[in-house]
């Protein structure tokens, strides 16, 4: 993974978990890696990754079983929630660039029409 | 674990490393930064027990680094330090016998995934090969405290990533590993505090998540903020 150097390393390994688990390539209640592990597969620092896994617990995406690990949540209403909030960036995303042209956002919807599909 | 208070050294008029004082804990990769000439080689040896301060000491587990800290802190220099006539696989008994936590196994492991064998002369190893050596049986060694002097120099992209692979598995919750480079980008996402060194002074010490968040730059942003030409002249 290609990481932006500049913006903690922690919050790009959530992203790049959480699309995992919205796009189902890791399924709800599947275990995840030990922190050793990811820290090897993700190439980072282990420390980085516990605070990665304390942070998805907080959010309640993920939740720790004393002595077996670290779970994906089994609460589809939780994944449902996740998969609409990183929508909501992307497109947040999306109108800081349109806006950052000066084009109107009254013009988006109709940009989206017509290249979204090519693309 | 290791622990420095107002530690000088000087070599005639020239003062390598002038008072510093930082502490090191287990479960922590440190990256030691700065430009040739800023002191981190000096410091090293003298965390390591091999150069004597002038002023201040080292402590390790409370007690003044030497013979008994030796054993568990495991030191790379950058100078070759093998006899010529030694094959690879004399190199890893010559550790076994100095060091109690050697561990053979391990050692023959990490020269396969090196892309080494034990049969190699060290005389006919290039520089890369012999850097990929050095780690290969500094590593292979079960220590509390490992000290890395420019593990990367001269070893090519596709090794810096084994010799990183390898220094992120060895860091467990007891263990401390610092790596002193001025390769600055290698070790962004492996290391997890910065030590800022400049002309024998400790400049910034912290963990580098808060850096990025607190100032919104990378590591390599802050290496030129804190070095300016300087910095660039060492690469």
């Amino acid at each position: 993974m290609e990481y932006n150097t500049a913006i903690p390393i922690y919050l790009q390994v959530m992203t790049s978990i959480k699309r995992d688990i919205v796009t189902g390539r890791i399924q709800p209640g599947e275990k995840l890696p030990s922190v050793r592990d990811l820290a090897v597969q993700y190439s980072i620092n282990p420390n980085t990754v516990s605070r990665v896994y304390r942070e998805l617990e907080m959010e309640k995406v993920c939740f720790t079983r004393r002595g077996m690990g670290t779970f994906v949540t089994e609460d589809a209403e939780i994944v449902s929630q996740l998969r609409e909030t990183m929508a909501q960036d992307l497109v947040g995303q999306f109108l800081e660039g349109i806006r950052g042209l000066g084009i109107p956002e009254s013009e988006a919807a109709r940009l989206l029409e017509k290249y979204g599909q090519q693309m | 674990m290791l622990e420095c208070r107002g530690i000088t050294k000087s070599y005639g008029r020239k003062t390598a490393v002038d008072h510093i004082s930082l502490k090191l804990e287990p479960g922590h990769i440190y990256a030691m930064l700065g430009p040739n000439g800023s002191g981190k080689t000096t410091l090293m040896k003298m965390a390591a027990g091999l150069v004597k301060p002038n002023a201040g000491d080292f402590f390790y587990q409370g007690n003044p680094v030497g013979k008994e800290s030796r054993r568990e802190i495991a030191y790379m220099s950058t100078e070759p330090y093998f006899y010529s006539w030694m094959s690879a696989g004399d190199v890893g008994k010559y550790y076994e016998d100095f060091f109690d936590d050697f561990s053979m196994e391990r050692y023959l492991s990490l020269l396969e995934r090196m892309e080494l064998t034990p049969d190699l002369k060290t005389k006919a190893l290039s520089s890369g090969m012999m850097a990929k050596l050095k780690i290969a049986v500094t590593m292979a060694r079960k220590a509390k405290v490992y000290l890395l002097d420019e593990p990367l120099n001269g070893i090519d992209l596709l090794a810096r990533d084994v010799i990183v692979q390898t220094v992120i598995e060895e860091c467990g919750p007891k263990v401390a590993l610092v790596i002193s480079s001025h390769l600055v980008d290698e070790l962004e996402r492996v290391v997890d505090t910065a030590i800022f060194m400049k002309e024998g002074h400790l400049v910034l010490m912290g963990d580098i998540e808060e850096l990025r968040m607190e100032r919104g730059k990378s590591v390599v942003d802050l290496y030129r903020e804190i070095y300016g030409h300087m910095g660039e002249k060492a690469d």
